[in-house]
């Protein structure tokens, strides 16, 4: 989904979100204007900076007259809406995708590079999941280290696909893509290469910035040792979208 | 010097590398209040050598992978009238459970023949047989209160202990978190 067009006429809308009266320009969507006003809501595909995706699902909310829950990132903001963020429902089903996540793949997060620094493992701690209570699959993933500066290790992603995006719209080389369906969906380097041989992949490290979890990591880092760096990525989205 | 509010308290540890039980002990002199609280009737860090008929709080480490770990979660589920995870391998399977991904008999081989140049063997005699499937305390047992960690801090399970002490419901989540 393209980013909203910012337009130079916009209106002003009123709304109502966790029983606070609110006002927001009328092309923002929900999520952005929760952060703005400091409500939180829990989200993993959705990264500031990067076109809207949808796909993680916990940013859901419950909007008045409406049957079923909405992303807070794909919905925008209109005139008298009144949103729920963080009802007993909205909960309970955050905290069923956490688990869910967790119970994919290997998030053994005692033995990951980004323990400590990890996205899933503060929203499984904020959601309150302390625990997974379906079983996990364990299934082996491949992990490709072909690249000299980089490493991919699929058992830890989670397929929000924000190294897609950043490659594609930041930085311009879409090497990554995403390849299979179901359990077998996994990003890929150029056509499901290895990374290493990529040559559309310009090293320039920005996919590993924004994966959220120790999926993609820099080589040589040890457990604990993989902080990442997102600063640069809503001055260089102004500068891209700038007219 | 008994009071009325005084828990027992039993811990075991079942398939991990008794860190938690350390992180325990790493309580330090807090240890002196708490056994003034609490009557620790059956550990690895006592002598006696039998789980009595009821007790208040029992606290598991370790996964589940082996007959001898799911016959003593068993018994202290059975014991226990609250039942705790303690750390991530009880609580999620952790690093035992990374031998999920092989098949059992691989996993023995490469144990016990591949890297052995002295009378490669597998034992059978004197050790539990290994279960095919890793499980976390509550893939096999009910279990009531999680408190994840690797291990979970000294702080944490302070705070957990003293919130059961109290007569309140801990949230261990806001303490500790998976691999923390």
């Amino acid at each position: 989904m393209p980013p909203p067009p910012t337009q130079p006429n916009v209106r002003v809308v009123t709304l109502r979100i966790d029983d606070r009266d609110l006002s927001a320009r009328e092309d923002e969507t929900i999520i952005e204007v929760c952060r703005e006003n400091k409500i939180p809501i829990p989200s993993l595909c959705h990264l500031d900076g990067l076109t809207i995706w949808g796909g993680c699902r916990l940013c859901m909310v419950e909007v008045a007259g409406q049957n079923r829950l909405l992303a807070a990132c794909s919905t925008r903001v209109a005139e008298g809406m009144r949103i729920q963020t963080n009802t007993e429902k909205l909960q309970r089903y955050r905290r069923t995708i956490i688990e869910l996540l967790f119970a994919e793949r290997n998030h053994v997060c005692s033995v990951c590079v980004s323990n400590g620094h990890c996205e899933l493992q503060w929203l499984a701690q904020r959601c309150g999941v302390d625990h997974v209570r379906v079983p996990y699959r364990q299934v082996p993933y491949p992990v490709d280290s072909s690249h000299e500066m980089f490493r991919v290790d699929h058992n830890r992603c989670i397929l929000c696909t924000r190294c897609v995006r950043v490659c594609d719209e930041i930085e311009g080389a879409h090497t990554w893509d995403v390849m299979g369906r179901g359990s077998d969906c996994r990003v890929i380097t150029d056509l499901a290469t290895p990374w290493g041989e990529s040559e559309s992949c310009t090293s320039c490290g920005k996919c590993v910035q924004v994966c959220p979890t120790g999926a993609l990591v820099k080589q040589g880092t040890s457990v604990g040792e993989m902080v990442k760096d997102q600063h640069f990525l809503p001055i260089l989205a102004r500068r891209r979208h700038a007219p | 010097m008994s009071t009325p509010t005084r828990i027992t308290v039993a811990t075991t540890w079942l398939d991990g590398c008794s860190g938690c039980h350390m992180s325990f002990l790493d309580m330090d002199e807090r240890l002196i209040e708490l056994a003034r609280k609490i009557d620790i009737v059956y550990s690895p860090l006592v002598d006696s050598k039998e789980l009595p008929e009821t007790v208040d709080v029992g606290l598991l480490e370790g996964s589940i992978s082996s007959v001898d770990d799911l016959e003593k979660a068993r018994a202290f589920r059975r014991h226990c009238k609250i039942l705790i995870s303690l750390g991530d391998c009880a609580v999620n399977g952790n690093v035992p459970a990374m031998r999920n991904y092989f098949k059992l008999d691989d996993v023995m081989d490469r144990s016990y023949r591949e890297n052995v140049t002295l009378q490669p063997q597998i034992p059978t005699r004197g050790v539990p047989a290994l279960l095919t499937t890793v499980k976390p305390i509550h893939g096999e047992v009910a279990v009531d209160i999680f408190v994840p960690g690797c291990p979970p801090s000294a702080d944490a399970i302070w705070y957990v202990l003293n919130e059961l002490i109290e007569g309140r419901v801990p949230d261990p989540s806001s303490v500790t978190r998976f691999g923390a």
